[in-house]
């Protein structure tokens, strides 16, 4: 088994540049790191189930990562009662508009037959609940966004554990990726990645600017978390004697500890994907998926419902996204809608899962690593290498001072040649695609 | 017709009606580059927003260099003296993505999706060098005359109490737009390098059996995109300004306007770029006082903004129109390439 | 010796040899015809002769030049053109334009060989200004065929020109190809009709399974009740 050597030698080098930062820098940093390579593998894999599995290409991932924020808001927030108290009947009516005409619109797919006449149909049925909602909702929407503006201005969430807005997260995208998938599948691949990407700038738009749903560019702060907070660390008696026994600083360690405890989480969702994902891929689902992929025109022939599949195997990988995108902001502690931004949160994860391998599960996972690694510290080391190369100028040459403000543009140029590269020299990526044959 | 209607179509014409032909000619030009890449080297560039955001960085270096030795062309823009050597360089830079990218994937005859990949490398890697050139700020590098016809000359004029203004960009946006696109029809249609494009096009097998040299058209193709690009990136930010985030947001209008008119049909491309600037516009338009010079009576005025949809969702219209486009007829209102 | 020879060529696509020892050959202003049951390598065989697969043994002499090596396109300048079975013409192009790109590779005036190509097929004239992908099919390989004579070749390879057209334009598209070759020009042909072929054939080729079965004249071949027997049914 050469390969699985391969793999864990790949694992090891990752590992040991997460110590190596730990060691150099501080095991703060390293831990922040290993969190993010972490949510970074899981969105990784959510790609690679699309693409991988089915050769379906999502240009939307920020979309779905940024549903599952919302999710993280709408779950975890305490609710606004005072919101509540004056907006709550026009919340009702408004849920109830949604209701009716997401039912109208589902009835009248159900009963007719696909053609122009069910398609006019359900649109208008849309476009109808879209005015009725303009007009008994928006009024609603002032007066929430008027409660005290500078602290709340929204309803707030449900206030359940944010544990929960994980899978909550992923049906959220799971349920728009089913809407996009409907429309933009069974038609050539370029048309869903343009329909993805309109989707997510209309996702991320909608955060930013629906401030009763979300605060908009206000930001939402104060999540809670699923664990410990570093304060009450400090101030615990178990975790003062283990400071204590270890001979550690409360205050760092205290913030290690909450990190560690992240980490746990996280790694244990990572590993129930992974599983999830390697025991679909080896099951006869599988297998078809991949024969789908190989050959799209012959599976076509032999009966097997084509854009049925992808359909699954898209609401599935959008899940995962979303998901990670719940996980995400549940670490920040904090929605900010403006940081959702397409360069770091699709085309990176693309990169991740290019560069890892596509169509195996461990090389997406290692991708997330390797490339959230770097990712992160391409900015110090592009520092070090503009200074480096200016050494030679006048510390004043407005050239230098240039190079070195822009140094941190740099990384987006370089994620494009690791991507070029990748794909041109190492198309099946760090850890290939097993032949099941 | 009453002046109350009178100045109701002047307020239209002048929020509606003139910003929407601008915006119009900017994406048609916008969507040429994408569906000539399309229709020759079949795939979706998604580096096309990058890639007029390159372009147009080079036009603003230019002008800032024009401007530093005094150059200019008095009451029009000096960008349109840079245009042409930003042209250059841009085009320069897609035949080098050409060479080190895109002809390795030919020569495999890869599978049009990577291709696509690449050309999301490749827009990393443009968009990385322009915020590393310019940076990802605002540059405004519009100059000489402001307006053609201002608002107030326009109601002193006709004595109407809203007025139409026209400014000079807006004016040279669709001016160079008319110029681009018959210069580009009569190369395609009665030159032998554009028909050979055509052929190409049409029958790639074919075109090599009879000759058809494929690098060259190749070669000409990405010419004539990076071009497009440089010049459709130039006149929106003469019209509106120039920053980096918004020239990658331009992708989505201008591939909907592509595929709209039918990707790989240039005509197709232009009705797709008015067809969603003009949706794009009059949707987001707030139309209350427009309303209240067409309902007479001063008892009745009208709530809210009588706004479709607010401005912060002007790409759900192209998304909207791409979505029904789709649902209704893949191959674009003009058939192309593709099903 | 032969205008064009593909003389004991092996090869195929890559994978496995399809063609064992063929060979195929046209002579001056003659029409040469390659028959056989589906599978046998017919257009493989002529693919070979044209470049646009790989052979291993065996060479292609063109008026006693070898052109063994030489690209499709490089076999185009060299006086050969090939008609394909299917995506023939370019259809979103006019009648007029599709033949000017068969013209691509001449620069001097080509009014004279497209007025030859419209006396040879009239209704072409009529449609000249119609986008070919609006013709009928038989109009369509009449358009495929012009394109094709428009370099001026010595020597024009059909694909199974008559596939997917009724018995009359077949008829009328062997008696164009007939006209085409008395003015000197050879003709290589495949063709799944093959007792239509033949009648107007003055050599034919059945090949099996990538080999030579039998080589003779046209008539001699019709004549023979082991080839009639066994591939023209009785």
């Amino acid at each position: 088994m050469k390969g699985s050597i391969r793999n864990i030698f790949y694992f090891s080098v990752m590992a040991g540049l997460i110590v190596l930062v730990g060691q150099l820098q501080s095991w703060n940093v390293a831990l922040s790191i290993l969190n993010l390579c972490l949510i970074s593998s899981i969105m990784a894999l959510g790609v690679n189930i699309q693409w991988g599995y089915a050769g379906l290409f999502n240009v939307g991932v920020m979309g779905f990562a940024a549903l599952g924020g919302l999710a993280a808001v709408i779950i975890a927030m305490p609710p606004v009662r005072e919101a509540w108290a004056v907006a709550g009947s026009g919340v009702a009516v408004g849920i109830g508009i949604f209701l009716a005409t997401s039912i109208a619109a589902l009835l009248v797919y159900r009963k007719l037959r696909k053609g122009p006449l069910r398609t006019v149909l359900v649109m208008l049925i849309v476009i109808l609940g879209y005015v009725l909602l303009r007009i008994y909702f928006d009024p609603t929407t002032k007066v929430i966004e008027k409660v005290n503006p500078a602290s709340t201005g929204y309803l707030g969430g449900l206030g359940l554990p944010v544990l929960l807005a994980w899978p909550v997260g992923g049906l959220l995208a799971g349920a728009v990726a089913w809407i996009v998938g409907k429309v933009t599948l069974g038609l050539r691949s370029d048309y869903l990645a343009i329909a993805t990407l309109g989707i997510s700038e209309i996702i991320v738009a909608v955060l930013k600017h629906e401030d009763w749903l979300s605060r908009g560019v206000k930001n939402v702060n104060g999540l809670p978390r699923p664990v410990p907070y570093e304060v009450g660390l400090q101030n615990a008696q178990w975790f003062l004697s283990l400071c204590e026994r270890l001979g550690a600083d409360p205050v760092t360690f205290s913030s290690i500890f909450v990190k560690l405890c992240y980490a746990v989480l996280f790694a244990s969702v990572l590993l129930l994907v992974l599983w999830l994902s390697e025991k679909a891929l080896r099951s006869p689902w599988g297998r078809m998926m991949r024969a789908i992929r190989d050959n799209e025109v012959s599976a076509n022939a032999m009966g097997k419902d084509v854009t049925a599949r992808h359909l699954q195997v898209f609401v599935l990988g959008s899940i995962v996204v979303g998901i990670a995108g719940a996980m995400l902001t549940t670490l920040d502690g904090q929605l900010t809608p403006s940081s959702y931004q397409p360069l770091r949160f699709t085309f990176l994860i693309w990169v991740m899962v290019i560069v890892g391998g596509s169509g195996n599960n461990w090389g997406a996972v290692l991708g997330g690593f390797v490339i959230w690694f770097f990712w992160i510290e391409a900015e110090p080391l592009g520092l070090w290498l503009m200074n480096f190369l200016t050494s030679g100028m006048a510390a004043d040459n407005a050239l230098r001072l240039h190079l070195i403000e822009s140094a941190a543009h740099m990384r987006l140029m370089t994620m494009g040649i690791i991507l070029l590269l990748a794909l041109r020299f190492s198309p099946r990526g760090l850890i290939p695609e097993r032949n099941h044959q | 017709m009453t002046e109350e209607t009178l100045n109701a179509l002047a307020l239209l014409s002048n929020f509606v009606l003139v910003p929407a032909v601008a915006y119009g000619s900017q994406l048609a030009l916008g969507a040429l580059g994408v569906t000539l890449v399309y229709g020759i080297l079949r795939f979706s560039n998604f580096a096309h927003g990058d890639t007029m955001a390159f372009g147009t960085m080079f036009t603003i270096l230019f002008t800032w260099w024009f401007q530093s030795m005094g150059l200019s062309l008095g009451p029009l823009p000096t960008a349109l003296l840079a245009l042409p050597f930003a042209i250059v360089l841009c085009a320069l830079f897609a035949l080098l993505t050409d060479k080190f990218v895109y002809r390795f994937y030919r020569q495999q005859r890869a599978d049009p999706v990577i291709f696509v990949i690449a050309s999301v490398g490749v827009m990393f890697v443009m968009n990385g060098l322009v915020r590393f050139i310019i940076g990802p700020n605002d540059q405004n590098f519009a100059d000489g005359e402001r307006f053609i016809i201002k608002a107030r000359e326009f109601k002193q004029m006709t004595g109407l109490a809203e007025g139409i203004s026209i400014k000079v960009s807006q004016g040279i946006t669709v001016i160079t737009m008319i110029v681009v696109v018959a210069a580009l029809f009569w190369f395609l249609n009665k030159t032998r390098t554009g028909k050979s494009m055509r052929a190409y096009s049409d029958n790639e097998d074919l075109a090599l059996l009879s000759g058809i040299n494929p690098d060259r058209v190749v070669m000409v193709t990405w010419i004539l995109a990076a071009a497009l690009a440089t010049i459709a990136g130039t006149l929106y930010g003469l019209d509106k300004s120039f920053k980096p985030f918004t020239y990658f947001q331009l992708l989505l209008p201008v591939f909907a306007a592509a595929i709209v008119g039918g990707l790989g049909n240039p005509l197709g491309a232009i009705a797709g770029g008015f067809v969603v600037a003009f949706s794009e516009i009059s949707v987001t338009y707030a139309y209350k006082k427009f309303a209240n010079y067409m309902v007479p009576g001063d008892d009745w005025k009208a709530d809210g903004l009588m706004q479709l949809l607010s401005t912060n969702y002007k790409f759900a219209v192209s998304f909207l129109i791409l979505l029904l486009v789709l649902l209704f007829r893949p191959t674009g209102i003009f058939a192309g390439k593709s099903a | 010796m032969s205008y064009l020879i593909g003389e004991n060529m092996t090869g195929g696509y890559g994978g496995a040899d399809i063609l064992h020892d063929c060979t195929i050959a046209a002579e001056q202003g003659e029409i040469a015809v390659i028959v056989g049951p589906n599978g046998a390598g017919k257009s493989t065989a002529m693919k070979a002769v044209f470049g646009m697969l790989n052979i291993h043994k065996g060479r292609v002499m063109l008026d006693g030049d070898d052109i063994t090596a030489l690209s499709p396109q490089d076999r185009v300048a060299k006086g050969m053109a090939f008609v394909p079975q299917s995506a023939n013409v370019f259809p979103s192009m006019s009648v007029e334009e599709n033949l000017e790109m068969g013209a691509f590779l001449r620069r001097d005036d080509i009014s004279t060989t497209m007025e030859q190509v419209f006396d040879l097929f009239p209704i072409l004239k009529e449609k000249r200004r119609q986008n070919a992908g609006e013709l009928s099919g038989g109009q369509r390989q009449q358009v495929a065929v012009g394109r094709a004579l428009m370099t001026q070749p010595k020597l024009l390879m059909l694909d199974e020109p008559t596939a997917g057209v009724s018995p009359i334009v077949m008829d009328e598209l062997f008696d164009r190809i007939i006209e085409v070759a008395r003015t000197g020009i050879s003709i290589l042909m495949v063709e799944q009709n093959a007792r239509q072929a033949l009648n107007i054939a003055d050599k034919g080729y059945v090949l099996v399974q990538g080999c030579n079965r039998y080589t003779d004249t046209g008539q001699a071949l019709l004549n023979n009740p082991e080839v009639r027997k066994s591939f023209l049914g009785g």
